[in-house]
């Protein structure tokens, strides 16, 4: 789960990491007022989760009223990237010499954290790390010690940050180190860490990703998540249902069990010569509701001509499949688009013997199953 | 023979008076797995499905001879079960069923696992099966057959989907292994294929991977440098868009080719292994390789 820019930053201020004065808007007036407040040149930044907001043209530069008017206007209900801008952060300008990257995330290779520091801030972090690894300094941390100071000295050195600076760099990378581990934090970042001309460290930009397994003991960061939700509005009714869900191009709807078998389906689709319109996954053990709601979301994308189910039971039950299948096609007159449905696995039999033949085809393979769907998708279609 | 789980393993559940305990525990007792103890905090001396119950997964081993541990304890209390299970003396295989335990937790068990011989598969998996002798977890057992091959994969449901495959052939299962699929697991794939090298019946492998991170290209050139028990494959998420998250905390492509179908297809390739394009192709594949 992640975090827009305003909330991290009241996250890392409240820990004791310098940020620039700023305040949130979300009118072209209030955002006026708060430049006037703050003082000038300040920045105006869209507030949604966009990587190179900048380049998008979603963070201005102003240097008087009539500029932080028109920008206001510009970016305030702008489309950024597909997300709708209703927010935007007004913040100081901060006139700087030197751009650091710091970050803390979680290296799953070595199964331990990981603190990074380097001098080439300000950028895609991503680019530099694969144009010029070398460029990025690294300490694995010990998770049963956490962080210790020469650590966070040790990699600031390596990154070769300026040593009028190092000690006030390395007591930010000590906090956020310990924000991540506090705030179950999957990626904390500032890009750019901003050195001012009076050796002055200020955190121009806060990324805060949060474990979404976690936020059952993170009561205060899973509210900010309700603000922070955002985008497809099918992604967020899944997220509602609380699928694992994600929107493609295609027309083949599908919905299985199990992110493996889901994504399996979704390549056979796309072998038999169709495209997936979606990856549903209902998780381990779904019972009828759940299958109900599933069937709903797919139908509600209209781009949707054909739908295809594969559960393959441990957990979950092909009965209690069937009856959710059944229980969801029975409400309409006429079944608005075909479903075929393959069953295997604990209680197959007794599903497909449940199954109503008149509302969905019942293939008995996978791979019948995804090629019947693919046919009905293309007539459909002709 | 078989590797992980035998006859004589000593199977402990860790959460075995919930739902979910209790139903696989009854699962497991039918399938034939030698299910000799509970381990629930404050429900020591109660029994389920005729299965006695402890405090600790300590006690449990040592008055059960207890020597593997089936975790099905909620996520907010699993890493902590973990934990409980690899410091116990004597169980030397943790399999952690349990979905949805904060990384930060498995980062921790992770550490303590290194200081430990102990086995930790999963957590998020369907657990280890012996066919005819054993299953630790929540796999159908109806669907496997014994035989020579084995089978490790990250996800659950498509190890049961690759298994029917073969099994519909005729072609039975030493092993089949649910790695899972978080970002932190204990047993990988270089793990379990190490066992499976190490198995003198075991005749071929089926390794079910699919996209994010680079365990199956690491597999890859540990097949290539260090197996002599032929390999099969099999990736899925070929279709995934990259950035996007497909369920498993692992599937998710980065957008800089890295961790993607086709490189670990092609390191699979360059390491001796066939890839199927599907299930019903890694069968073919493993019929050639026999």
């Amino acid at each position: 789960m992640r975090l827009h820019e305003y909330q991290a930053k009241q996250v890392f201020a409240d820990a004791g990491i310098p940020t620039p004065a700023s305040q949130l808007a979300e009118t072209v007036d209030q955002a006026v007022d708060a430049a006037e407040e703050i003082g000038y040149p300040v920045a105006i930044k869209a507030q949604v989760h966009v990587g190179g907001r900048g380049k998008a043209g979603g963070i201005k530069l102003v240097e008087d009223k009539a500029e932080a008017e028109e920008a206001a206007e510009a970016i305030l209900g702008m489309d950024l990237k597909g997300y709708h801008v209703s927010k935007v952060l007004v913040e100081e300008a901060v006139d700087f010499v030197n751009e650091l990257y710091v970050g803390v995330t979680m290296d799953r290779g070595e199964g331990r954290p990981v603190a990074m520091v380097s001098t080439k801030g300000g950028v895609n972090i991503e680019e530099v790390a694969e144009e010029d690894p070398d460029a990025i300094a690294r300490e694995h941390i010990d998770p049963a010690f956490g962080m210790h100071p020469f650590q966070a000295r040790k990699v600031v050195y390596e990154a070769g940050v300026d040593r009028e600076v190092a000690n006030d760099v390395a007591s930010v990378l000590t906090t956020l180190y310990q924000l991540w581990d506090d705030r179950d934090g999957a990626d904390t970042e500032i890009n750019p860490l901003m050195i001012t001309a009076d050796d002055e460290v200020i955190a121009a930009d806060a990324v805060m990703n949060i474990d979404g397994d976690a936020l059952f003991r993170q009561p205060e960061i899973a509210e900010m998540g309700e603000e922070a939700a955002e985008g497809d509005e099918l992604e967020q009714k899944a997220d509602e249902y609380g699928f694992d869900y994600v929107r493609l191009s295609g027309n083949v709807g599908i919905i299985g069990n199990g992110a493996g078998l889901v994504m399996t389906t979704l390549d056979l689709v796309d072998y038999y010569g169709g495209e997936p319109a979606n990856f549903l996954d209902v998780g381990g053990g779904a019972k009828a509701d759940r299958i109900a709601n599933a069937l709903d979301m797919v139908f509600s994308d209209d781009n949707v001509d054909s739908v295809v189910f594969n559960i393959f039971g441990g957990i979950t039950r092909g009965d209690e499949v069937a009856n959710g299948i059944n229980q969801a096609l029975e409400q309409f007159d006429e079944i608005p688009k075909p479903v075929t449905v393959r069953l295997a696995g604990t209680n197959a039999e007794e599903g497909m013997e449940i199954l109503n033949e008149d509302l969905v085809t019942v293939e008995h393979t996978l791979e019948d199953a995804v090629q019947r769907a693919v046919e009905y998708a293309k007539e459909v279609e002709a | 023979m078989s590797v992980l789980v035998d006859e004589n393993t000593r199977v402990v559940v860790q959460g075995i008076t919930g739902g979910e305990g209790k139903f696989h525990t009854e699962q497991m007792l039918e399938y034939g797995t030698n299910v000799v103890a509970g381990a629930v905090p404050g429900r020591g001396g109660q029994e389920v499905a005729g299965v006695p119950v402890y405090d600790t997964v300590q006690q449990a081993a040592r008055e059960e001879d207890a020597n593997a541990a089936v975790v099905f304890v909620p996520p907010a209390f699993a890493g902590d079960a973990c934990f409980e299970a690899l410091d116990a003396r004597g169980i030397d295989l943790v399999v952690a069923i349990t979905e949805g335990i904060p990384t930060q937790d498995m980062a921790r068990v992770y550490r303590k696992l290194q200081e430990t011989d102990t086995h930790l598969v999963g957590p998020n998996c369907p657990g280890v099966i012996t066919p005819g002798v054993a299953k630790l977890g929540i796999l159908p057992g109806n669907i496997f057959s014994s035989g020579n091959v084995g089978l490790v994969s990250r996800s659950g449901t498509l190890t049961y989907q690759v298994v029917d495959n073969l099994t519909n052939r005729g072609i039975g299962q030493s092993t089949a292994i649910g790695i899972g699929g978080d970002p932190i697991i204990g047993t990988d794939f270089i793990g379990a294929l190490e066992q499976f090298e190490a198995d003198p019946d075991t005749h071929a492998v089926v390794m079910c991977g699919e996209i994010g991170g680079e365990d199956e290209e690491e597999a890859a050139r540990y097949i290539g440098e260090h197996m002599d028990t032929p390999v099969a494959g099999f990736i899925a998420g070929r279709t995934a868009p990259p950035g996007k998250r497909m369920g498993h905390a692992g599937a998710i492509v980065s957008g800089s080719g890295t961790g993607t179908a086709q490189s670990k297809i092609t390191a699979l390739e360059d390491n001796g292994v066939p890839v199927g394009d599907t299930p019903e192709e890694v069968a073919d594949h493993v019929e050639d390789l026999l």
